[in-house]
């Protein structure tokens, strides 16, 4: 297994905003984070990349073992020798990342001479051969452009090439394609599996839209108020949705043939971290399927038989108990 | 990097805001209280000292710091903290009522400029732009020197030498802020360029515009000064800051004391304002924090 | 929803053109580009039309046109067959009672300095006029807002219920026609769907009519009731049934590169390769052309007109994807 995350917890002073997340991703594999805004996402990826810390966030329990080491606990220096080397990150939005004042090229550049060591024109020519891999044309014209000469797709590209310079083994993409037009986010999305295939990475893409999920991912964990909901290979989770609100994602997308008025949306928003309980099941008041049972114990997270985890009192594929039948009325 | 940061860096937020607010009362506490105190002065100057300002009485002269004369008497016998008490009414009032003449006038126009642009945009700024590259104190001798000596004549001279800094900072504010889409949802709504400029433009500029007067009011009271000191302010005998700094400048051996406790005056009010404009300004930043949730 | 030839729509555009000068100073000219060329659009009295289009594409400045926030360089805009293109100001108040929007961005669309119960007022205010009593929680209850939300300020608010107050705020007059600039582009998806679902049984309730302005395909298919797709500033396609299958290359790109929450149907997508070219620097024929798939010959030099299909469907194509 190339990433092995088990039980993490994280928290900022008293408030705990990670609690026991659990996937794995393997090369040549993508995972899907989902989730909403406020689930957790991007602050996994932060603890993930030992960015959390510079938040003031400690890591309480749990473990991330990358390539067979534990990186709970490592030192900055020797994070900042992984981050961009073998662990690389793209991020929601390519306008921010990328410094106005130094041309493409010497963006590029600049991650594989720190990390490989390359001579300034070994960089350039490797810079010039990643960005015509993604299909940029002309690539050593664009090498010497800024980036306000490119447009969003573009630059979302150099900040794929520049995650990609050091040849990672992972890469965290943070949203990738949410600020891009739909034609922009086929081509990045359909580019990220691309080079997952070819280049046998892993991939751990961050999205809140379950069709981008379904698209590329192998598997799925779906993430609730800083908790797993659930977790599995990506067919099972679409075929079979078990937990209410794995299901209640993948209906807030509009289908063909869909009748109207039956696209509903899922009623509420995340709680706020100041308001997360911890003996309950966090999504409960906004869950169709909710009972007593659900606002009084936490539902722990369970093996099924597909390799997956579910955390829930009352699963889609059982019958509603009699209580929550009588509240739906 | 920093998209990640900005979505969950609410926290770190919180966090910082509220240390600034620990730091704020001790700061501008101490600032504060001191201009409180400088103002408290001026306003019961005939209440907290015997002496007049103006009455001569040369055998009195030259008298250094005592019990009597707590900051000692000048060269014509008269008690130098009663002058001082006095010059404060000249020197606070002359800069506040001036900077806010100023502040009144640069804000209409620079809304105006900023708002409607075009060519009165154009012809705002470049008059603007001609008084902002004289340093202050020019434009301030230059306007004396046509209207002639005096509190009138000082007045409109920190007016003007004011009046780009706070046109300039207007227009930049509701420049930015014209295209929130909350002003667009205004004219929408039928909302005319009165109601968008009073209701939604100026009131959000209104903060750091005043944290700016507050500051240049500092600035103000050592152009005040400064003209005073070159006996272009207030007359004699009305007593200032600068004259008396002036008038103690060429007894400087003599009677130390004369020139050092106007100055010390005019150094410690302009660091309070200085001080207290700070912590305003961190205190009025609230668009910032409102922004990151 | 069809609309019969004589009736009078509510909403009509007449050939629309916008072009906006950038750049440019005292000596050197400004470049100018064509953000809407020649759009004509009639929405009728129940409509839920849909306007489609990537970034670039005109689409948020043919809301504002419509709107009239700013003044088309050519063309009409007529309110209820009324021709409202010269009026201004003063004039256009009894339009902005009946013509009403919501704005993309639900974080700066609220002044950050007011109340909710501020920001509902704010319709009335700015007319001025005074609510009705009641009304500011009328119009809570109509969005599915808490009433106790009316003393809070946005920032306390989270995006999607802050959406429900800018939706509010456009129903506070009651208005005829409400233009949604990309209500949902900046929600999540669950928060996409509550939306969409409100603005739906809005318009069951209270008869709304809707100009929808989106960048998504799959979305305006399932939500309107008429589609028009630009490209690059020109209407490409008019959809009489959103169901229909598309005629224009662009349409069907469009089409190809939206995903389907279902992995079994991964082999389907087929991404449109290259980009919108810069609007200063449009080709002489066809703008789709250089990423188009069917692109002939003659679409290089000329430029191909909206015309006619089945029923009250148009597309501008020479070389159309067959029915």
């Amino acid at each position: 297994m190339l990433l092995d995350v088990r039980d993490l917890s994280l928290r900022i002073g008293t408030v705990g905003l990670l609690d026991g997340l659990s996937f794995s991703v393997d090369r040549g594999e993508v995972l899907g984070l989902v989730g909403e805004s406020g689930s957790g996402k991007s602050l996994t990826a932060l603890a993930l990349t030992g960015l959390a810390a510079r938040m003031g966030a400690t890591i309480t329990a749990g473990s991330v073992v990358f390539d067979g080491t534990d990186l709970v606990g490592l030192k900055e220096s020797a994070y900042r020798r992984l981050r961009g080397k073998r662990i690389g990150f793209i991020t929601q939005n390519p306008m921010s990342a990328l410094d106005a004042l130094v041309t493409i090229g010497d963006q590029v550049d600049q991650v594989s001479r720190l990390h490989l060591g390359l001579s300034k024109r070994a960089a350039r020519a490797h810079t010039v051969e990643i960005l015509s891999r993604l299909r940029i044309p002309e690539a050593e014209v664009v090498a010497r452009a800024y980036p306000h000469n490119l447009s969003g797709g573009m630059k979302q590209r150099v900040v794929i090439a520049m995650a990609l310079a050091a040849d990672p083994d992972l890469i965290i993409a943070d949203e990738p394609t949410t600020a891009l037009d739909v034609t922009v986010q086929a081509q990045i999305v359909m580019m990220l599996a691309d080079l997952v295939r070819k280049r046998d990475l892993g991939l751990i893409l961050i999205t809140h839209d379950m069709s981008v999920v379904a698209q590329i991912c192998d598997k799925v964990c779906v993430l609730y108020a800083g908790r797993v909901a659930e977790s599995g290979p990506v067919r099972q989770i679409f075929a079979a949705p078990r937990h209410p609100y794995t299901e209640a994602l993948i209906g807030c997308i509009p289908r063909d043939g869909m009748a109207p008025g039956s696209l509903r949306g899922i009623p509420g928003t995340v709680a706020a971290v100041s308001q997360y309980g911890a003996d309950c099941c966090r999504f409960a008041p906004r869950c169709c399927r909710a009972d007593a049972l659900c606002s009084t114990q936490q539902p722990l997270p369970v093996a099924t038989g597909t390799g997956g985890m579910l955390a829930c009192h009352h699963p889609v594929d059982t019958p509603v108990t009699e209580a929550a039948d009588a509240d739906d009325r | 990097m920093s998209a990640a940061v900005q979505k969950t860096g609410m926290l770190g937020t919180i966090r910082r805001s509220v240390a600034w607010r620990a730091l704020a009362t001790i700061k501008g506490g101490v600032a504060g209280g001191f201009l409180l105190l400088v103002v408290l002065g001026a306003i019961f100057a005939p209440v907290l000292t015997p002496y007049d300002y103006d009455i001569q009485a040369l055998t009195n002269a030259f008298q250094p710091p005592s019990l009597a004369h707590p900051m000692g008497t000048d060269e014509f016998g008269r008690d130098v903290l009663t002058r001082i008490l006095y010059g404060a009414r000249t020197s606070l009032s002359v800069s506040v009522v001036a900077i806010s003449i100023s502040l009144v006038f640069g804000m209409t126009l620079g809304a105006a400029a900023g708002y409607f642009g075009g060519r009165f945009d154009r012809m705002v700024m470049v008059v603007v732009d001609l008084t902002w590259s004289f340093p202050e104190i020019l434009v301030a001798l230059m306007l004396v020197a046509i209207i002639g000596p005096g509190v009138t004549g000082t007045l409109v001279a920190i007016c003007v030498a004011y009046l780009a800094q706070f046109t300039r900072l207007t227009r930049s504010q509701v420049m930015a802020l014209k295209s929130e889409t909350y002003v667009e949802a205004a004219r929408g709504l039928g909302a005319s360029h009165a109601f968008i400029l009073f209701r939604h433009l100026l009131p959000n500029c209104l903060g750091p515009v005043l944290v700016a007067g507050m500051l240049a009011t500092g600035d103000a009271i050592i152009l005040e000064a400064t003209l005073g000191f070159f006996g272009l302010g207030a007359q004699p005998p009305t007593p200032s800051w600068g004259g008396m700094m002036s008038s103690g400048s060429g007894l400087l051996f003599k009677g130390p004391w004369i020139i050092l406790f106007p100055g010390l005056c005019i150094a410690l009010t302009v660091v309070a304002i200085n001080l207290f404009g700070d912590v305003l300004l961190a205190k009025l930043d609230i668009r910032d924090r409102l922004r990151v949730v | 929803m069809q609309m019969t030839a004589d009736a009078v729509p509510v909403l009509e555009l007449d050939g629309l053109v916008r072009t906006f000068t950038t750049g440019g100073g005292l000596l050197r000219k400004g470049r100018s580009m064509t953000a809407v060329s020649d759009v004509s659009l009639r929405v009728a009295a129940g409509d839920i039309v849909g306007v489609v289009g990537e970034s670039g594409c005109g689409k948020s400045t043919l809301a504002r046109l419509a709107m009239r926030l700013i003044d088309p360089s050519a063309g009409r805009v007529l309110f209820e067959g009324r021709d409202v293109t010269q009026d201004h100001g003063a004039r256009l108040r009894p339009l902005r009672k009946k013509l009403q929007m919501v704005f993309q961005d639900p974080y700066s669309s609220l002044d950050p300095r007011f109340t909710l119960r501020e920001c509902l007022l704010e319709p009335f205010a700015a007319l001025g006029e005074t609510a009705p009593p009641g009304r500011v929680e009328a119009l809570l209850d109509q969005v599915g807002l808490d009433r106790s939300f009316a003393g809070a300020y946005p920032h306390q608010l989270s995006g999607g219920q802050r959406q429900r107050v800018g939706i509010a705020r456009a129903l506070a007059y009651r208005p005829e026609v409400v233009v949604l600039d990309e209500p949902t582009a900046s929600l999540d998806v669950s928060i996409q769907a509550q939306i969409i679902a409100l603005l739906q049984e809005l318009h069951r309730t209270s008869g709304l009519t809707y100009l929808f302005i989106s960048h998504d395909l799959g979305l305006v298919r399932y939500f309107c009731t008429r589609i028009v797709v630009m490209y690059l500033g020109s209407v490409v396609e008019e959809m009489a049934d959103p169901d229909a299958a598309p005629r224009h290359p662009y349409t069907a790109a469009l089409m190809g590169s939206s995903f389907v929450p279902d992995p079994t149907e991964r082999a389907q997508i087929v991404p449109l390769e290259g980009e919108i070219p810069s609007p200063f620097a449009l080709p002489p024929g066809c703008p789709f052309a250089p990423r188009c798939p069917r692109v002939q010959d003659r679409c290089r030099t000329s430029r191909p007109a909206l015309t006619q299909t089945t029923g009250a469907s148009k597309v501008a194509c020479f070389n159309p994807v067959e029915a």
